[in-house]
């Protein structure tokens, strides 16, 4: 019971924010439970979420994909593109995106684990290409192409429409953040989980224990895909529709970077990394237009209006100088002294 | 008849372009076993400094201006690319993973820079008007560019190659590419050789970056990012670390894209070109070379 506890008390007050009219300077513009704040509190969630599904991949069983934005874009599109263009009913798209979640890393889990190492990143990521370009190629309409695709509000349930309801979003997406940190803690310590980790560490070793590793990596694969489709899932009803930036490789990349600040293979260190890289991303975009920073010579400002250079310096910095990354600078301590 | 001659050498001229990016990517996977993925940044750097040097040339004839701005975007990328092994790739020595991230960022970073300083537009960059012109060449009106383009990637296979083949330090590259311990062993100093390659794929990148501007006629921060992932295809479909293997596939995804984009459907040739990956694997998991592990 006490290894729970820890998750459980940050659950409960993580759901309970949307209840405090707290003022928190510097880190939000406005009051804890305004619109504005619960929105981007709730797509940190989403991405800490999706950032620990992609650990089950990288972190726990060794496999590099470049190609994790394709399945979370799945979510994402068809969500958009059924209750839009298809006229389906919400029911409908999410139980379609969710079949789709599966079956699309089955079918190039299997083609793509042919390879191992490298290899398989770029297999990854030229597939997550074909899915990009699929994007923006807007074929019979679908997609919207660069302009993107805005969700039917009439067909998403009531409880999620509207500036009032941003709370109910704001659970659903701790609900999703919830659900990822528990499958991926059930899954890591089940059976399969210490094969994959075992794979990890040297798949040699366990092709030669009798293990055959591709079925195992196979069910990561799927199973951190399907993470991603749900997330995606939670993302567009979020954001309220489809644009290409999720499909594209540099999203899969800054997975990646959230994942290492975080610190791989950790049991927070992902979900860590992801609120925080979120987090910065929006924080670092609103302070390049106060006053501190407009008051700063150009050569200095210039690079700071833009937060991907500060937090592509920043992840190079935590590789350099923290190896293991956020999760492991204790452990990191007690192992020094 | 003369709408396949245009597309072949138009075919041809895209996989030059493919293949100056990926021979450095291949030589650097090849030698060190880290995948670059700032190599794209290298190339962005390459053209943008070839722009910025014309931009300062206003009044300049044209050739003149268009060359030394190739000159010195070429010289921009290189230094850029060496500074890179020297300052962040080194001190990772032998951390595998560390390298691709360190790269990762970088890349990132790199465009993120660009786009802070110069915005996100695309800008033109002025180049001779004889590129634009046509000649007619097997009764079709092919772009001299595409010439220009194709004639360059040759040079710099056969200079590659004979760099490879007939010096000390191409000696020491390939005997790296085949066991690094061992040449180490001999009392080596294989970094030198490691600066040497990440200068050399900088280079041929950057000479990328200014055939791309000629090509496009014009530059944006997101060039080398859209060029990059068709490189890497090219690599895993050639076989990485193989030279030779990287030449054909270039020409081969060159190709494939063009005849696709026209004869089956536009936008179909990037698709084609992913499927042609997927197949290459199923058959050759170690692409067409077969020569990595």
């Amino acid at each position: 019971m006490r290894r729970a506890a820890v998750p459980v008390g940050v659950l409960i007050v993580l759901a309970l924010v949307p209840k405090f009219t707290v003022d928190v300077p510097w880190v939000f513009n406005d009051s804890l439970n305004a619109p504005g704040t619960l929105q981007l509190l709730a797509l940190c969630l989403v991405f800490g979420g999706l950032a620990m599904s992609y650990d089950l991949l990288f972190g726990y069983t060794g496999l590099m994909s470049f190609g994790h934005a394709l399945y979370f874009a799945v979510g994402v599109y068809l969500i958009a593109i059924s209750l839009t263009k298809w006229h389906w009913s919400f029911a409908e798209g999410v139980a379609f995106a969710a079949l789709v979640g599966i079956v699309l890393p089955l079918i190039l889990g299997v083609v793509s684990l042919r390879v191992t190492g490298i290899a398989f990143a770029m297999v990854t990521l030229a597939f997550a290409q074909a899915g990009s370009i699929l994007a923006y190629k807007n074929l019979y309409g679908w997609t919207g192409g660069e302009e993107g695709l805005g969700t039917d509000y009439t067909k998403l349930p009531a409880a999620f429409v509207g500036i009032l309801n941003t709370k109910n979003l704001y659970w659903l997406a701790l609900a999703y953040a919830a659900v990822v940190f528990v499958v991926v803690r059930w899954a890591v310590s089940s059976s399969p989980g210490h094969v994959w980790q075992a794979i990890r560490d040297n798949e040699l070793r366990v092709q030669v224990l009798g293990l055959r590793p591709y079925g195992y990596k196979l069910l990561s694969f799927v199973l951190a895909s399907f993470l991603a489709t749900l997330g995606g899932i939670v993302y567009v009803l979020l954001i309220g529709g489809a644009t290409t930036d999720v499909t594209t490789a540099t999203f899969t990349l800054t997975l990646l970077i959230m994942v290492v600040i975080g610190g791989s293979g950790t049991r927070w260190g992902a979900f860590l990394g992801g609120v925080l890289y979120t987090w910065a991303n929006q924080r670092l975009g609103d302070a390049s237009s106060s006053h501190i920073v407009s008051s700063l010579p150009s050569f200095l400002r210039t690079p700071l209006e833009q937060p991907t250079f500060v937090l592509g310096v920043l992840f190079i910095l935590v590789v350099f100088f923290l190896p293991g990354g956020l999760a492991r600078t204790g452990r990191l301590r007690k192992a020094l002294s | 008849m003369t709408t396949f001659v245009l597309l072949t050498v138009t075919g041809l001229g895209l996989g030059a372009l493919y293949f100056l990016i990926a021979s450095g990517l291949s030589l650097i996977y090849g030698l060190m076993g880290v995948l670059n993925f700032a190599h794209g940044a290298f190339l962005t750097v390459g053209a943008y400094g070839m722009w910025f040097t014309e931009s300062k040339l206003g009044g300049v004839p044209i050739w003149p201006r268009f060359l030394i701005g190739a000159v010195a975007g070429i010289a921009v990328g290189t230094l850029f690319a060496a500074l890179v092994e020297i300052v962040l790739i080194r001190p990772l020595y032998r951390r595998h993973i560390e390298q691709v991230l360190v790269t990762v960022g970088l890349g990132l970073a790199t465009t993120a820079l660009i786009v802070a300083i110069w915005g996100n537009d695309a800008r033109p960059v002025p180049s001779p008007a004889w590129l634009g012109e046509t000649t007619t060449f097997l009764g079709a009106h092919i772009p001299n560019d595409r010439f220009l383009l194709i004639v360059a990637a040759i040079l710099v296979l056969a200079g590659l190659e004979t760099f490879l083949q007939r010096t000390r330090y191409g000696l020491i590259i390939r005997a790296g590419v085949e066991n690094r311990a061992m040449v180490t062993a001999l009392g080596i100093d294989v970094r030198k050789a490691f600066t040497l390659v990440f200068a050399i794929g900088g280079a041929a990148a950057a000479l990328a970056g200014v055939l791309g501007n000629v090509y496009f006629t014009t530059v944006d921060p997101n060039v080398g990012t859209s060029l990059l992932i068709f490189a890497f295809i090219v690599v895993v479909i050639g076989g990485l670390g193989s030279l030779r293997g990287t030449a054909i596939a270039a020409v081969v995804v060159g190709l494939v894209q063009q005849y696709a984009n026209y004869y089956a459907s536009s936008g179909l040739g990037d698709l084609s070109v992913v499927l042609l990956l997927a197949l290459v694997l199923l058959a050759r998991p170690r692409g067409l070379s077969g020569s990595f592990a």
